[in-house]
C-alpha cells in the first residue's frame, strides 16, 4: 500500500450540525477512490472538510505537509455575462489543453456563457483534473455529461492517476465509480 | 465656439490627468464587474468627496482626506467580506448615504466647502494643477504593478471560489488590496473628474466591454479604449461649449453604454 496523501480519522463533519460521520478513510498515492450514497448523506460535505470550508465536529484530517489539492464542487460560480473563453480558464489553473475532446477543444476560445451545460461541465473538471496538484477531489463529475463525455472522463481520471495523482471521486452514479475507482467507500 | 482651446498649454495637464484615469478607471471596474460590486465604487467615491471635505475643515491636505475616507470605507467593505450579497450590497448603500449627507451639510454651512463641494460634484477637470496629475501617475503605476500580481487571483477566486482555501492559502489579502486600490484610485480621480465623472468611468465601459468581449484581456482592451474615447471626446465638448466635464462625461457614457447594449440586443437577435 502507498503512503497516504491524507487520513480521515473518525472524523464527524457538517454545518451548523453534523452532516456526515464518524467515517475514517485514507487517500493512497495514485489511488481513485470512490465516495457513494445516497442525496443528503453528506458526501459533498466530505470535500468541504477536506478543503477546510466545513466544520470538524470531532475526529481529525490528517494531510501530507504542502499537499497541492484541486477540487471540482458540483455547481459551477456565475458566469452569465463575463467575458472569459476556455482557455483563459485552463490557463487560470495552470492545466494543459492537451488531450481535450475534440467537441471541446473547438470551443476553447468561445466564451464560457455560450457553452452549453456539458461543455461547460467537461471543462471545469478539465481545469481541475489536468491543474498541478496531488490529489483531485471530484463532486459529482457526471452531472450534465452525454455517454460520450462519461466515456471520455473515464479515460481521462485513469490517465491522471497512471501520472501519480489521487483522486477522490464522490457520485450518485454507481456505474461510473464501479468503472474508475479502486475501492469505494459506501456513505449513509 | 473657440476650437484653439483644445489646444492650449493651459489644458494640456488636466487633459493628461483625465486621461490616465480613462484608462485606469475601466481597468479596475472591470474586476468590480465580475464581483458584482459596482455599487461599493460610487459608495467609495461619495466616501472619498465626504473625506476631502472633512479635510478642508480641518486645514489638512484634500487629497489626504479623501484618501483617509475612502481606505477607511474600503476596511469597512473588507469587514463585510464573508456577509451575504444582500448585507454587502445594504452596507454600501449605508456608506454612500453617509458620505452624501456629511458632504451635503458642510457644502450647506461653510463657504469654502461649498466651491470645492461644486468642484467635486461637478466635475471640473480644467482646475486640476501638476500635483493632481503627478499623483494619477503615481497611482496609475502602482496600480498597474499590483494588478499583475492581483489579477490572477482575483480571477481565480471567482472561477475557483475554494481554490486557495484547498491549498491552504487565503485570497483575503488579495480583496484588501484590491478594495484599496479601487478605493485609492476613486478618491484621486474624484478629486479631478469628479463624484459621478470617475463612477461612469468605472461602470460603463466594463459595462460595454463585457457585453462584446470574447475573452477577458480583449474586454480590458475593450473597456480602456472605451474609457479613452469618452473622455476625449467630452474634454474637448466642455471647453467648446464651455460646460462643467464630469456631466459631460457621465452623459456620453450613458449614451455609449445605451446604444452599445441596443446593438448587442439587436446582434443577438439576428
Amino acid at each position: 500500500m502507498s503512503a497516504a496523501l491524507f487520513e480521515v480519522d473518525a472524523l464527524s463533519a457538517g454545518y451548523a450540525r453534523p452532516v456526515v460521520g464518524p467515517l475514517s478513510l485514507r487517500l493512497g498515492g495514485g489511488e481513485v477512490l470512490g465516495i457513494v450514497g445516497p442525496n443528503g448523506c453528506g458526501k459533498s460535505t466530505l470535500l468541504a472538510a477536506l478543503t477546510g470550508s466545513a466544520r470538524i465536529f470531532s475526529g481529525r484530517i490528517d494531510k501530507r505537509p504542502g499537499l497541492r489539492i484541486s477540487l471540482q464542487q458540483q455547481q459551477a460560480p456565475a458566469i452569465e455575462g463575463i467575458p472569459f473563453n476556455g482557455a483563459e480558464l485552463l490557463a487560470l489553473t495552470g492545466a494543459s489543453a492537451e488531450g481535450l475532446p475534440p467537441w471541446l477543444e473547438s470551443r476553447l476560445a468561445g466564451r464560457l456563457d455560450r457553452l452549453s451545460g456539458g461543455q461547460l461541465q467537461f471543462l471545469y473538471l478539465w481545469a481541475c483534473l489536468q491543474a498541478p496538484a496531488d490529489v483531485v477531489l471530484l463532486d459529482e463529475p457526471t452531472n450534465n455529461l452525454d455517454p460520450d463525455g462519461i466515456s471520455f472522463l473515464e479515460g481521462a481520471l485513469r490517465r491522471r492517476a497512471d501520472e501519480g495523482a489521487s483522486l477522490l471521486v464522490v457520485s450518485h452514479d454507481a456505474r461510473f465509480i464501479d468503472a474508475v475507482c479502486d475501492r469505494t467507500v459506501v456513505l449513509g | 465656439m473657440n476650437t484653439e482651446l483644445l489646444f492650449d498649454p493651459l489644458f494640456a495637464e488636466p487633459f493628461v490627468t483625465g486621461l490616465v484615469f480613462a484608462v485606469l478607471l475601466p481597468l479596475l471596474g472591470c474586476y468590480l464587474r465580475l464581483r458584482d460590486e459596482w455599487l461599493a465604487a460610487l459608495a467609495f467615491a461619495q466616501t472619498a468627496a465626504a473625506g476631502s471635505l472633512l479635510a478642508m475643515l480641518f486645514g489638512l491636505p484634500l487629497v489626504l482626506g479623501g484618501l483617509v475616507a475612502a481606505g477607511l470605507a474600503a476596511s469597512l467593505k473588507h469587514a463585510f467580506e464573508g456577509a451575504t450579497r444582500g448585507t454587502q450590497g445594504a452596507a454600501y448603500a449605508m456608506l454612500l448615504l453617509l458620505g452624501w449627507g456629511v458632504s451635503v451639510l458642510l457644502v450647506a454651512n461653510l463657504p469654502l466647502a461649498e466651491r470645492m463641494g461644486h468642484a467635486l460634484f461637478d466635475g471640473q477637470l480644467y482646475f486640476t494643477d501638476r500635483s493632481h496629475l503627478i499623483n494619477a501617475v503615481a497611482f496609475a503605476l502602482l496600480s498597474f504593478f499590483s494588478l499583475r500580481w492581483l489579477s490572477r487571483r482575483l480571477l481565480l477566486a471567482h472561477f475557483f471560489p475554494d481554490f486557495f482555501r484547498a491549498r491552504g492559502l487565503s485570497e483575503r489579502r488579495a480583496h484588501f488590496a484590491f478594495d484599496l486600490l479601487v478605493a485609492g484610485a476613486l478618491a484621486l480621480s474624484t478629486m479631478s473628474v469628479g463624484v459621478m465623472g470617475a463612477f461612469a468611468l468605472i461602470f460603463v465601459p466594463p459595462l460595454i466591454a463585457f457585453n462584446w468581449a470574447d475573452g477577458w484581456h480583449r474586454a480590458l482592451l475593450l473597456a480602456v479604449l472605451s474609457g479613452l474615447l469618452a473622455h476625449v471626446t467630452a474634454f474637448a465638448l466642455a471647453l467648446l461649449l464651455d460646460q462643467p466635464f464630469g456631466p459631460l462625461l457621465g452623459l456620453l457614457l450613458v449614451g455609449m453604454g445605451v446604444l452599445s447594449a441596443l446593438l448587442h440586443s439587436f446582434g443577438a437577435r439576428h
